[in-house]
């Protein structure tokens, strides 16, 4: 079995589940013949034809409120939006309509869409190509937000993705589409969603990250290691629905959070995660939450990228912090 | 997928040098269907289904119950037994013709005036009722499973319409979306997006525009300066009409030929129903701030229940005794309906989480039971 790249492995999510159930479809711009800027398409439309798989007008606002047309009618359609900085014009769909429509018709019609947007600095990217806004998602009753940190769980969260009988936004951290690569078996098997894994058991600080950064965190907690400190690394992955459990578990037993992420500070998924902390985990812990994160600034072009981005220094240094004075 | 070899500058036009003055690459013109007309005369020809009084009679029942419904509702908001309620008075034959026309496994996606049309398709006047009245199980429809919900985001349905279309397509099913959409929405890029859309895949799709020449206190001259809204069709590359929207044989005629084009694989349609919005926009709007009186009452004169009623009854195919009967049956259903309405008790405050998954998260149980506690022993 050949060790694959995480764009691969969701290129192969998708052709497994589009050969397994007829009902899935793929759409989006630039996606067939082309196989998407990314590739992550690339194949399909040879495969299974330009019906299942087909390239729309470039309209953001159609791609997702025609998806919700068609997962209404029984189809699984896995739309793609090609940067998350041009999924705004489609919000409305998504907040009015796809979170809704199970609630609205209380269940009478239901919306299985998988929207997978490619998302995250560090690519050297144009203006408007590098968001992180998962937040805004997140904050949104009836989707669930999902985002996989390697080529096993782009693969398996997927599959699960597009099963799962709900929307599902599936944002894909672009930095790391061909950084590392991992062996995957092409078997069909989905991983849960809903919850967080666990990356790396330890005593001393629990590191909690997803997406891109979970790279950084684990060379972090690589290197706090080398110093003697034990992190435990959590991949929250399902970032809504929020699995706190296992984040709380370990908090308890380590007494010492760091949660990083690459979108600005304000209302990110952090400010939720510690919140929710400090209300049920206050006493558990040795020293205040930290948080490492993109600044609360627009993302600058790239020559500033890496200033804004937070690096392997900034966990390390925050980690470290929660072990002072404790 | 060129069809010949000449690029694409060539296929629409003669090499540069060759033209000395402009000349026309693309024309269009866009007709305007009417068969009876305001006072009940038969202006253009009678379609077959129109001779037969039964179902003139049927239509005209629809159009009926509709305005009575309608009256009632509004009666109701202003007693305090019902939420805002946007009325569909003066525009009943548009829905009437969708109702008429489609077949069952169709889809209808409305935006919120098209009662008449959800009436025939097995949507419940109760239903109706207990969505105005702040009850999702308004939007359950038990007797129709397919079409959406009413729908408020103006103009959102449309690129909806568009994916049910497709999925039909791809299934290879002879069935049809009908999409309806006000004239102020028309302004909105969704249409655009959703109109273009259909074009490319030659969608089974019709596109209904209720212009009632009102988008809440906005003419429909501020709305766009495109002469006719059918036209913006045009630009799609599909069909575009107008027809009489309150005209209700018109609109089923032209109707059916939509969705019978539609149904057999050659693509979808726009239908500018020119009609007109006789009350205000809904109970919480005031017309009278920025509509004359003079505007309203020339409008009643071409209404489409009193035209039909002008040639049912010069045609000899109903009386007075008719008036009678139908308002009697009419009052008792519509009373049956409110008076269920009035009876449905409200969901349980956990219902809010019942219906957003398909089974609910495990982080949200906290949230469901506090809500369950909040409100144990408030019923
Ligand atoms: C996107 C959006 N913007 C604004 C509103 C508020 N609003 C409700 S109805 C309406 C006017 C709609 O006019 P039109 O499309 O002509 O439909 P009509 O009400 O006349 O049937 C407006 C502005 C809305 N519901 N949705
Ligand atoms: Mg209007």
């Amino acid at each position: 079995m050949p060790e694959i790249t995480l764009v691969d492995a969701v290129n192969m999510g998708l052709m497994h589940e589009m050969a397994a159930d007829p009902d899935v479809v793929v759409l989006g711009e630039d996606i067939g013949l082309n196989g998407g800027v990314f590739r992550a398409t690339d194949g399909l439309q040879k495969k299974f034809g330009h019906q299942r798989v087909l390239d729309t007008p470039l309209a953001e606002s159609l791609i997702a409120g025609m998806s919700i047309g068609m997962a209404a009618e029984g189809l699984k359609p896995v739309a793609e939006i090609q940067f998350l900085g041009f999924v705004y014009s489609a919000i409305d769909q998504i907040i009015n309509h796809a979170a809704r429509l199970r609630n609205r018709t209380r269940g009478r019609l239901s919306c299985p869409m998988v929207l997978r947007v490619p998302f995250g600095g560090g690519i050297h990217a144009p203006e408007h190509h590098s968001e992180s806004t998962e937040a805004i998602f997140a904050h949104i009753p009836g989707i669930r937000v999902v985002i996989p940190s390697s080529p096993l769980r782009a693969y398996g969260l997927l599959l699960s993705a597009i099963r799962d009988p709900d929307p599902v936004i599936f944002l894909e951290p672009k930095r790391i589409y061909r950084l590392v690569k991992q062996r995957v078996e092409d078997d069909g098997e989905a991983l849960p969603l809903d919850v967080c894994f666990v990356l790396r058991e330890g005593s001393d600080v629990t590191l909690v990250s997803w997406g891109a950064m979970i790279h950084e965190t684990m060379m972090a907690a690589e290197q706090l290691q080398q110093a003697g400190v034990s992190a435990e690394v959590i991949d929250v992955a399902t970032i809504k629905p929020l699995d706190i459990n296992t984040i709380l578990e370990s908090v308890d037993k380590t007494g010492r959070c760091v949660i990083i992420h690459e979108a600005p500070r304000t209302c990110g998924v952090a400010a939720e995660i510690a919140a929710q902390l400090a209300e049920k985990g206050l006493l558990s812990l040795f020293a205040p939450i930290e948080r490492v994160t993109g600044y609360d600034t627009i993302m600058p072009l790239f020559n500033l990228e890496q200033q804004y981005m937070p690096d392997v220094n900034s966990i390390m240094a925050a980690a470290k912090r929660t072990l002072e004075d404790t | 997928m060129n069809q010949t070899n000449k690029s694409p500058l060539q296929q629409t036009a003669p090499p540069l040098y060759q033209v000395n003055k402009p000349y026309v690459t693309a024309s269009f013109e866009i007709k305007y269907h009417q068969i009876i007309d305001a006072d009940g005369a038969v202006v253009g020809p009678i379609p077959d289904f129109a001779r037969q009084p039964e179902q003139l009679i049927k239509l005209y029942q629809a159009m009926y119950l509709t305005r009575q419904f309608d009256h009632k509702a509004i009666l109701l908001q202003r007693r305090g037994q019902l939420g805002t309620y946007a009325s569909s008075l003066g525009q009943e034959a548009i829905g009437t013709a969708i109702g008429y026309t489609m077949q069952a496994d169709d889809v209808l996606l409305p935006a919120y005036r098209e009662y008449a049309a959800q009436f025939l398709r097995g949507v419940s006047m109760t239903e109706i009722l207990l969505y105005w009245g702040g009850n999702e199980q308004g939007m359950n429809f038990q007797a129709q499973k397919h079409d959406f919900p009413i729908n408020v985001p103006i103009a959102s349905q449309t690129s909806h319409a568009v994916g049910v279309a497709y999925a039909m397509q791809l299934r290879q099913q002879a069935r049809v979306a009908v999409c309806v959409l006000g004239d102020g929405a028309t302004s909105k890029g969704d249409f655009y997006e959703a109109i273009n859309a259909a074009g490319n895949w030659k969608l089974p799709v019709v596109f209904v525009i209720n212009n009632n020449h009102w988008a809440i206190s906005l003419p429909r001259q501020k709305q766009s300066h495109a002469k006719t809204l059918a036209q913006k069709a045009i630009a799609a590359g599909i069909s575009g009409e107008q027809v009489d929207g309150n005209d209700v044989i018109a609109m089923q005629f032209r109707l059916d030929k939509a969705l019978n084009k539609a149904r057999n694989g050659h693509g979808p349609s726009v239908i500018e129903a020119l009609s007109y919005r006789l009350g205000d926009h809904t109970t919480a709007d005031d017309a009278t701030r920025y509509r004359s009186k003079d505007e309203l009452e020339q409008n009643w004169k071409y209404e489409p229940l009193s035209r039909l009623h002008h040639y049912l009854t010069n045609m000899g195919y109903w009386s007075k005794h008719h008036d009678q009967q139908l308002e009697k049956n009419t009052q008792h259903l519509v009373e049956s309906a409110v008076q269920e309405y009035l009876n449905t008790p409200a969901q349980a405050p956990e219902s809010m989480f019942d219906y957003l998954y398909q089974s609910l998260p495990e982080s949200l149980q906290e949230q469901r039971q506090s809500v369950i506690q909040r409100h144990q022993g408030h019923a």
